[in-house]
């Protein structure tokens, strides 16, 4: 439990460069049913930039960033 | 014969009037049209055309990142193989780009452009490559190629550098379109968003 939703699937990206943080997140969530959480870590630091622009685009709800040094986490919803 | 000043407003008044209208009709049915369009592009996915055109190793990238980029992002995303771009899409070239260095300044370890001309710098120059893209964990083009295929990218060949260059359908890879030519092309990128030349 974070920040009020439960996370139903993690993605690890780590070590993976742009473009596949984003085509893995959008191939996972096809995956997930709608409304649950998928948190998915990454450490590409373009994936911060990407993430924001890869929900605005597709509509799927970035909850959450978190960001320790070398390490970028998100949270997104699917919305659709 | 001759018109009086009354008849000669009247006429001015009246024709006045009906360019006036004429315009106006023309005008409404520009808006209107528009507005039909942007409700359109509204409800449609939005849609990327990129045009490879070079078969190296490193221009093999923008167009497979960007379109499978695109297909994350919802977008409809469509690639038209021409030149040497057509390599991209043959069996014998997928897995066997080749990085050049002759004449490319922005080498990662600046040599002399004269050493890039000596028989083997190529084959030279592309193994580092492939090994810096294996090592940073970069995805290599034939999986990048895997993922576009996946996603739903459209690959289209050109028909006409088949016929300049000889090329069979069975020379290149599963999963492309049927070959196409300018036009087919062209009538896609035209209700697409973006357009790219690479």
């Amino acid at each position: 439990m974070a920040g009020g939703y439960t996370v139903d699937q993690v993605l690890d990206c780590k070590g993976l460069n742009c473009p596949l943080p984003v085509i893995k997140t959008k191939k996972t969530i096809e995956q997930m049913a709608l409304g649950q959480v998928l948190q998915m870590i990454a450490t590409d630091p373009g994936s911060k930039s990407d993430m924001v622009a890869w929900s605005k685009s597709t509509g799927h709800e970035l909850l959450e960033t978190r960001e320790e040094p070398g390490v970028y986490t998100f949270f997104v919803r699917k919305s659709k | 014969m001759g018109l009086t000043s009354q008849e000669i407003d009247h006429v001015v008044a009246a024709t006045v009037k009906e360019l006036a209208e004429h315009r106006l009709e023309e005008l409404v049915r520009e808006q209107v049209k528009a507005v039909l369009e942007a409700e359109a592009r509204k409800t449609r996915p939005k849609r990327i055309a990129i045009v490879a055109s070079k078969g190296t190793l490193d221009a093999a990238y923008p167009p497979l990142i960007l379109a499978t980029t695109a297909a994350a992002l919802d977008m409809e995303a469509g690639i038209f193989f021409t030149f040497f771009g057509l390599e991209i899409v043959k069996k014998s070239g997928l897995e066997n780009l080749k990085f050049v260095p002759i004449a490319n300044p922005a080498m990662p370890m600046p040599m002399p452009n004269l050493l890039g001309a000596l028989p083997g710098m190529t084959g030279l120059a592309t193994l580092m490559m492939k090994q810096t893209i294996k090592q940073k964990h970069i995805a290599s083009i034939p999986e990048l190629m895997g993922l576009a295929k996946e996603c739903g990218v459209k690959l289209w060949p050109c028909q006409m550098t088949m016929d300049m260059m000889n090329i069979k359908r069975g020379e290149l890879i599963d999963g492309v379109q049927e070959p196409v030519g300018a036009a087919t092309f062209l009538e896609y990128a035209s209700s697409s968003d973006i357009t790219l030349f690479v």
